[in-house]
């Protein structure tokens, strides 16, 4: 199976990391929480959680957290970034506070769905990982959405405001939750990118 | 418009608040204050009218903020706005949400508009946040609809003490329950006063359904690292910031110690040269009568 035991970190500044943590072990891999730097050594893969992405943001950067996660990014090891997280890996955000890692070649419109009241959850049909007859059911809070993407984006689901689910190569990229729910599917995708990429970061960041 | 599509629901409300974690929420009375806080890297502002230490100061009737400010602030800032409503008072509620805030706290920290009854809070699409000094008290605002609790603490006092004292009594509270066979649930569920079911879910589960901040008289980066430590979801500071000396640095230094709570040199080196924390009030000398932790019911 994808996971066997391969070690996935999940960004830990804030936010939503618990719930990816127990979703990676539940798919039999092991998670690992990243506070510094140092903790992305040895890690196959590395999901940014949902949380405030002003707030991780500042962290990134307080942490120099950017340049070994580009460097993660170029050497092909697999990034999921939901929501707070996709904001975060985004070549281009639209309004104030910029760009921050810029790994994937989309737009991004922060809180496109409006404030929480209009936070929602809904069916949604992700191509080749949740069919018409199985739908996801994804939670969006406060969510952004994928404006544009570039030629080599592949676009794995939309609704009527947008993208919210694609991959640019090794950077899959989520306005929603999977961490929030019990549906496992995206989470097992991700290992299976893992597994595709093969070997762990290096260990000299 | 996707026919599965909802709103409001339990999952999304609870959701911003799982989104909150590790974080700190920020009361801030004016624009610039609220840009202060989002930049210090704030998960979340409090936008309010006055601080609680203001507020017990001034003494009066506490209400409501006026909407300009909240309104201003909300146009200020990219991440969530909450705002307080009296507790009981449906009708705040209901024009915060019209608003569009974020989250509404359902607070002891303003002046109580019902003496027996909280907001119906099931009723709402905007998630509420409240206070709880005990597991009892937690779960009968979890019953009411509450998505995401607070410890009470003491509210513009920047004396920790009474923060420490309810979330130790609720994690103990939850721990006790988790020791307990079924058949001896219903009468803790008595003697919390708190609904059945929501008693056997914590005891199955060894946690609170739902997100579990600090809040009443953090003043310093080691108090909101003590907190964190003590097992608080994440922290919310009132007074603490804008009642210091230099609430930029003291801000950033708070989320610096709440994001590395384990971390007690990095909690040494941003703690240096704050200026003065706000001066605190001891606890003994408010008066029983004046304390604000025991509003709610």
């Amino acid at each position: 199976m994808a996971g066997n035991g391969v070690r996935i970190g999940v960004l830990a500044l804030q936010g939503a990391v618990r719930e990816h943590l127990a979703m990676i072990e539940r798919c039999g891999a092991r998670g690992v929480a990243v506070k510094r730097p140092s903790g992305l050594s040895g890690v196959s893969g590395l999901i940014i959680p949902g949380g405030e992405s002003t707030a991780i943001g500042k962290l990134i950067d307080e942490y120099a957290f950017a340049r070994p996660i580009r460097e993660m990014a170029v050497a092909g090891v697999p990034i999921y970034g939901t929501c707070a997280g996709l904001i975060l890996v985004a070549a281009r955000v639209k309004g104030k506070h910029g760009t921050i890692l810029g790994l994937a070649d989309v737009t991004v419109e922060r809180n496109a769905f409006g404030r929480q009241v209009d936070s929602f959850e809904r069916e949604l049909v992700i191509a080749g990982i949740a069919e018409q007859d199985r739908p996801f059911r994804a939670v969006f809070i406060r969510a952004p959405v994928i404006e544009e993407t570039g030629p080599g984006v592949e676009v794995l689901a939309r609704v009527e405001e947008g993208v919210v689910l694609a991959r640019d190569a090794n950077v899959l990229l989520g306005a929603f939750h999977p961490e929030l729910t019990d549906d496992e599917r995206l989470h097992r995708y991700f290992l299976e990118m893992v597994a595709g990429a093969g070997g762990a970061s290096g260990t000299e960041v | 418009m996707d026919k599965s599509v909802e709103k409001g629901t339990e999952t999304v409300k609870r959701g911003l608040a799982e989104m909150l974690k590790g974080g700190v929420i920020m009361d801030v009375t004016t624009l610039e204050h609220a840009k202060i806080a989002e930049e210090a890297g704030a998960v979340a502002v409090m936008a309010l009218e006055r601080v609680p230490a203001d507020i017990r100061a001034a003494g009066g009737v506490a209400r409501m903020a006026d909407p300009t400010v909240i309104g201003a602030i909300m146009e200020a800032v990219t991440i969530p706005v909450m705002a307080k409503c009296r507790i009981g008072h449906f009708v705040e509620a209901q024009v915060l949400q019209a608003m569009g805030v974020d989250y509404v706290d359902e607070s002891e920290v303003l002046t109580p508009a019902d003496e027996k009854n909280h907001v119906d809070k099931w009723k709402f699409k905007v998630p509420f946040v409240c206070g709880a000094i005990n597991l009892g008290e937690a779960l009968r605002r979890i019953g009411e609809g509450a998505a995401m609790m607070r410890t009470k603490g003491e509210a513009g006092t920047g004396n920790v003490v009474e923060a420490v004292r309810h979330m130790r009594t609720i994690l103990s509270e939850v721990a006790r329950l988790a020791t307990l066979p079924p058949e001896a649930l219903m009468s803790a569920a008595k003697e919390l006063q708190a609904p059945y079911d929501l008693v056997c879910e914590v005891a199955r589960t060894g946690k609170l359904p739902v997100v579990n901040f600090s809040a009443g008289g953090i003043a310093t980066p080691a108090d909101a690292a003590l907190m964190m430590q003590l097992g608080a979801d994440g922290v919310f500071v009132g007074s603490g910031i804008f009642k210091s000396e230099d609430p930029a640095r003291r801000a950033h230094a708070i989320v610096q110690a709440t994001t590395h709570y384990e971390d007690p040199g990095l909690i040494a080196d941003v703690s240096r040269g704050l200026g003065e924390a706000m001066k605190g009030l001891e606890i003994s000398e408010i008066g029983k009568e004046n304390l604000i932790q025991f509003r709610g019911w």
